[in-house]
């Protein structure tokens, strides 16, 4: 039972009150880059879950087998930037080979996550946090789904914002940044919460 | 040191294992991607400028490479470059002249205007207001919306007060033609002899004259005149056909709106209705002598 409380402790901090844009502020660049409509917001929340979850498999066993074995835990940034980049690639030529609709639908924002710093976040986040592979990857895969989380509601707010009769000077990205900055206000509410 | 040469070791072999995972990957997860589609991308314009109607060159690429779309989809690049795709795609060379846009109103000042339109400069927008601020619910607004579109600068609001094309810089790439909300843009040949009906109102005889000084009114006098058998009253406007007119301007002199471009003068119209007199009593004397003849 322990384990099933420690994950659920863990995906409810991933998702609520430690949410990578919120609260750590990571993965800003997409959030705001990709979130003027729903549609895509949905794509690229998705394709983030995707490549966060198996970025915190791979970074941790190539961590716990390679990086410690050899006493190179300095090298760990380096090693899983590369690591990072090897999977979208992967991925990249994976999808448009097996799974072509996929793809198109994720179209650019594939490649956009591999320089996205939550991803990277959440895998030096699992080896700072001494998570085991499968807390690590419940880690990342919610991770992934608070960032999904995040950047639908941005996105469904910055939808309505377009009938919003604000300034003009604040048209487009300062109007987007306040609207972030309450988002994360709100989610601070989060902070409290105690499951048990 | 030893530190330096174990993270060297480890990091480069992870770096080279990675690295040919991948390669062995592109292999296998190869998408084999038509060579002819970049041969085919070379010969368009490069502008991206939408005139096609695909989203920006690659797609028109891969529209024409597919077959959804002609070989001289793109207008901007050229007759030449119309052949080279043709050639790529296996097909003959299409031919025909040099076509460039062309506005199919000389309203403007002409037009009687139905209120003054104080809102966006924007042709879709006016079109919103009581549907636009013109009598003529066919003529060019003259608010610009085909000038923004234009991204060669060959659109200009002239000083009639509607929008003229520079033939010169013109490429016939469409992108106008889709922005104006009357649809009063037409591809025409660039040939400049060749006589082109400047208003696209359907309406007839007294309808589409109280509303502007230079509209046509489908009276057919020009389609009459014509010894090509060029131009025709359709729909209640006389329209053109590029391919069978001459340039002989016959038309333009007997046109009693003025209507029809190169517009001709009060003394050429005053020289060639002269000529058709002394032609027409030259006629009638011919047959009363013949007339005369016979009865003899």
């Amino acid at each position: 039972m322990d384990t099933v409380f420690s994950l659920l402790a863990i995906s409810l901090g991933a998702i609520l009150s430690n949410n990578f844009i919120f609260s750590q502020f990571l993965g800003i660049c997409p959030f705001l880059g990709v979130s003027k409509k729903v549609d895509t917001a949905v794509g690229m929340g998705f394709a983030v879950t995707f490549v966060m979850g198996l970025a915190s498999a791979i970074t941790w066993l190539v961590n716990t087998f390679i990086l410690v074995k050899f006493d190179l835990m300095y090298m760990q940034t380096v090693a899983f930037i590369l690591v990072i980049a090897s999977l979208v690639q992967f991925i990249e030529m994976f999808l448009q080979k097996s799974m072509p609709t996929l793809y198109t639908a994720l179209g650019v924002y594939l490649p956009l996550i591999t320089t996205n710093c939550a991803v990277l976040g959440v895998a030096l986040l699992n080896i700072q946090n001494n998570y085991s592979f499968i807390e690590s990857v419940v880690y990342g895969i919610t991770g992934g789904l608070g960032f999904l989380l995040a950047i639908v509601l941005f996105a469904s707010i910055r939808e309505k914002l377009i009938f919003a009769d604000y300034p003009k000077c604040w048209d487009g990205f300062p109007i987007a940044l306040v609207t972030a900055g309450l988002m994360a206000l709100a989610f601070m509410g989060f902070s409290g919460l105690q499951v048990w | 040191m030893g530190n330096v040469i174990a993270a060297l070791l480890v990091l480069g072999i992870l770096g080279a294992l990675f690295g040919l995972v991948l390669s062995v990957a592109s292999k296998i997860f190869e998408v084999k991607k038509d060579p002819r589609e970049e041969a085919i991308l070379s010969h368009l314009a490069g502008a991206n400028c939408g005139g096609c109607g695909f989203p920006g060159c690659g797609g028109c690429a891969a529209a024409i490479l597919a077959g959804t779309a002609p070989v001289t989809a793109c207008a901007p690049a050229g007759p030449e470059n119309a052949a080279a795709i043709a050639k790529i795609m296996g097909q003959e060379a299409p031919t025909g002249e040099r076509q460039v846009a062309f506005v199919r109103c000389n309203g403007g000042t002409n037009a009687v205007k139905r209120y003054e339109y104080v809102g966006v400069k924007d042709c879709i927008s006016a079109t919103k207001v009581a549907a636009g601020p013109l009598e003529c619910a066919f003529g060019c607004l003259g608010f610009g919306s085909c000038v923004n579109a234009c991204q060669f600068g060959a659109m200009s609001i002239g000083p009639g007060g509607t929008a003229v094309v520079d033939p010169d810089k013109c490429t016939n790439c469409g992108a106008c033609m889709s922005a104006c909300p009357r649809k009063l843009i037409v591809s025409v040949p660039a040939n400049e002899k060749k006589v082109k009906v400047a208003c696209a109102n359907k309406d007839k005889g007294k309808a589409a004259m109280s509303v502007c000084k230079a509209s046509c009114i489908g009276c057919g006098l020009c389609q009459k005149e014509c010894k090509k058998d060029a131009i025709h009253v359709v729909d209640g406007v006389a329209v053109v056909d590029g391919e069978k007119c001459i340039g002989c301007k016959l038309c333009t002199k007997v046109c009693p709106r003025d209507a029809i471009l190169p517009i001709a003068t009060a003394e050429e119209k005053e020289k060639y209705k002269a000529i058709k007199k002394a032609q027409a009593e030259k006629a009638k004397a011919a047959a009363e002598a013949k007339a005369a003849e016979s009865a003899q």
